[in-house]
């Protein structure tokens, strides 16, 4: 059926704005490589309200230079959503989110070498009635594998416009916008038979919905549809609900299938499926089968029961190689960089209280966080890596039975990996976990993973603990290792608990795509990593000046006299009187109010534990070189004469740091990623409280054997 | 009268066998998303492998790779050859 010219072109009429596209399509078809063609670097990246879904905004221009607004939706397989990120393209299509507009016009990606499972979700995009145009990505890929797309009959079938394009390479960039710029773009043509059984409840519902939820018709019949399919729809925050009258419809409908046994989700796919199969007959020309394709043979190692695992040990030893190698060029130079900084801002300005404050407190405590820097962009950049050539999927294919033990999924182990060397790029990587639930419990535990900022902790304590030079080397390594398994075990065994208790849901699938092979999109993975990498600075920066600001007041007041140490003026400080305070609390762990200062002090960032105790115990300030610092924290006593860090104790506080919450960055991340204060504090005081249990735990055994 | 195929369990295909879905679950919400990414009566699968560690599965349809555990797998039954 076709439509008269009239009512078959959405005309914009010339001089008002242009419409709006939102860029929509399935994951790992190309959709961000040609979202960063179109717009360059003029996006805006941000959280729908609400929701921990990223929200994109580019501007591209018309051939005639004027601006168009594209909005990036997030991959979806289907509007039948399943996943946060499904439910917000969902939702902006339909137009039920109040902060989003509603996009004019839609602009379909699609991978051409997976033609039909992409039609899928073209198809109901049509059903919404926008002017939409067709990107047939990918073509080249099709080629190779045999596949000769004829995109002159894919747009006789859709009656839409169709580009074929390469997005990696910008061909057919500018056919796209040129389509783009039309004033008028036909409405699709194409029409198919909602079943029998199906089609009086469509019917119904579409009345429905246009008078009590005040949709437009054509909407209202492509909700009516989705209704129909999505079981348990998923619903976000910022989504309008539906109207009582059309859920009552709805439901009436359901029980009225269910008494007759007629699966009516299944049958709306299946002839979707139909329609897209007569199109994709007629579109697609095959050229017999092309034997194994290069990803085939790469997968039959990758995936391999021995090589599997051996690829998968190399691609992570390479990971934390170049994080623990490379990374230390650059933080070398921001060290040295701050400390010339601070030593210049010392000249600049006249001593006194301000002058300590902009560099003991704001520029050392920033520089303290900024340091990591360097570790965190090459781990985005990895990550980045990983999910643009394909690798991403494998690995999670491949650990998801490990992780089905503890009831979460393949999808969580790379987050946690990567939370080895920082948490805080694991937890951003956590949002390609779709359950809700399970990325949570990814995020609560991924801090336990021994990060590299307790390094210089644990290398402290090993060297109090094990004094002298002639200790064997593995013994050192040993106990490093232990902390570790330590932080992995207490991981696993929070998220099997987490699961089980406070985050119950069922048992997480593992319906993923492996995408092909693809050489990576490196400016795309390089963009994406500074997007991160900027979103966490802006992010943290302004609470890390604030607590660093703090902190330094904490331990600079009140003030000594004048001709008191740094240590002295450290222990009358509002920091020494803090580390007394509590000492209480922490004397049933074998820490006397010294190193309770400690612990206060790093609550913003593990590693200040070691200045702070150079400060402390008077071992002179170049904490890099921890032989003074080890023969002061071995002359520490405790006021009757015992030893203060005796084995135990040394062993017991890198225990308290395998555990406990002391990194202000991650909060702050955790924060923006749970939308919420309650899950960060909830953090906080799990892994504290925590920390505190076994490091009594600990101590009170280790004490009774006698150490 | 037809003679009444053997149908097997997707889950218990050998590797690098193909066979066709005969049936498919009612919808629950993950065998609706299996059906949205085409897994339909009638589809050809073929089992590509399994992880290393037995589960998941990995199949090939429509010119794609999917993975899925055997928990759901043990539901598809199939027509081997067909």
């Amino acid at each position: 059926m076709s439509l008269p010219a009239h009512i078959a072109s959405a005309s914009a009429s010339p001089g008002t704005r242009l419409p709006t596209y939102a860029l929509v399509g399935n994951p790992n078809c190309g959709k961000s490589t040609l979202f960063n063609a179109l717009t360059g670097m003029k996006q805006k990246v941000g959280n729908y309200p609400g929701v921990t879904v990223e929200k994109k905004v580019g501007t591209t221009f018309s051939q005639h230079g004027q601006p168009i607004t594209v909005i990036d939706l997030p991959g979806a397989y289907s509007l039948a959503a399943r996943s946060p990120d499904e439910a917000v393209t969902r939702d902006v299509l339909l137009g039920r989110r109040a902060d989003t507009q509603q996009p004019d016009r839609i602009l379909c990606i699609i991978d051409a070498t997976n033609l039909e499972r992409n039609l899928y979700l073209v198809h109901q995009i049509l059903d919404l009635g926008r002017p939409v145009i067709v990107v047939l990505n990918m073509m080249d890929l099709a080629e190779k594998a045999g596949l000769n797309i004829r995109a002159a009959r894919l747009e006789h079938e859709l009656g839409v416009p169709v580009i074929p394009c390469e997005a990696v390479r910008g061909k057919g960039l500018v056919e796209l916008r040129v389509a783009m710029s039309r004033h008028d773009l036909p409405l699709s043509r194409h029409a198919w038979e909602v079943p029998a059984p199906i089609s009086a409840a469509v019917a119904e519902l579409q009345a429905s919905l246009t008078r009590n939820d005040l949709k437009s018709p054509l909407i209202a019949r492509a909700e009516a549809l989705l209704l129909l399919t999505d079981q348990d729809s998923i619903r976000v925050a910022g989504s309008t609900p539906l109207s009582p009258q059309t859920a009552e419809i709805l439901q009436g409908w359901k029980t009225k299938w269910e008494g007759q046994g007629t699966d009516w989700a299944a049958v709306l796919v299946n002839s979707r499926y139909d329609a897209i199969g007569r199109i994709a007959a007629d579109v697609v020309l095959r050229a017999g089968d092309q034997g194994p394709t290069t990803s085939d043979k790469i997968d039959a190692v990758v995936t391999h029961p021995v090589w599997g695992w051996v690829t998968l040990g190399a691609v992570m030893t390479l990971l934390f190689l170049s994080i623990f190698t490379f990374a230390e060029y650059p933080m070398n130079w921001i060290d040295d960089h701050m400390a010339s900084l601070g030593d210049w801002v010392k000249g600049a300005m006249p001593p006194g209280d301000l002058r300590d404050l902009v560099t003991d407190g704001a520029i050392a405590g920033v520089g303290g966080v900024i340091i990591f820097l360097p570790q965190i962009l090459i781990l985005f950049f990895f990550i980045g890596l990983l999910e643009s050539t394909g690798y991403m999927a494998r690995a999670a294919f491949i650990m998801d039975r490990l992780m089905s033990k503890v009831g979460l999924n393949g999808k969580s182990f790379i987050p946690l990996l990567s939370s080895y060397a920082c948490a805080i790029p694991g937890i951003m990587a956590t949002r390609t976990i779709e359950e809700p639930k399970d990325r949570l419990v990814t995020i609560l535990v991924a801090p336990l993973m021994s990060c590299s900022a307790r390094l210089p902790v644990y290398l402290l304590m090993i060297a109090a603990l094990l004094p002298g030079d002639r200790v064997p080397t593995w013994s050192k390594v040993g106990l490093m290792l232990l902390m570790y398994m330590l932080g992995t075990v207490g991981a696993f065994a929070f998220a099997w608990l987490f699961k089980r208790t406070l985050l119950k849901g069922a048992p997480p699938l593992m319906i993923m795509e492996l995408p092909p092979y693809r050489l990576p999109a490196v400016r795309d993975v390089a963009f994406h990593m500074f997007e991160r990498a900027w979103i966490f600075v802006r992010r943290a920066g302004t609470v890390i000046l604030g607590i660093s600001i703090i902190l330094w007041f904490l331990s600079a007041y009140p003030k000594a006299p004048d001709t008191a140490t740094p240590t002295e003026q450290i222990a009358q400080s509002f920091a020494g009187r803090a580390g007394h305070l509590i000492e209480p609390a922490i004397r049933p762990l074998g820490f006397d109010w010294q190193i309770g200062i400690g612990l206060i002090t790093s609550f913003a960032a593990r590693e200040v534990f070691v200045s702070t105790m150079s400060v402390v115990f008077n071992a002179g300030s170049d904490d890099a070189d921890t032989a003074p610092l080890r023969q002061a924290l071995l002359a520490a006593h405790w006021p009757d004469g015992r030893r203060l860090f005796t084995p135990l104790v040394c062993l017991t506080l890198m225990v308290f740091y395998v555990f406990a919450m002391q990194c202000v960055s991650t909060v702050v991340v955790v924060r923006r990623e749970t939308n919420s204060w309650r899950w960060p504090l909830f953090q906080i005081g799990y892994m504290t409280g925590t920390a505190w249990v076994v490091c009594f735990l600990v101590f009170q055994v280790g004490r009774a054997l006698g150490y | 009268m037809p003679e009444p195929v053997q149908l097997s369990k997707l889950s218990d295909l050998p590797v690098g066998a193909s066979a066709t879905i005969r049936e498919f679950p009612k919808s629950g919400s993950a065998f609706v998303r299996l059906r949205e990414m085409g897994m339909l009566t009638g589809t050809r699968v073929t089992l590509v492998r399994t992880a290393p560690l037995g589960d998941p599965l990995e199949i090939k349809l429509r010119g794609y790779l999917l993975s899925l555990r055997k928990t759901e797998a043990d539901y598809v039954l199939v027509e081997i050859g067909a």
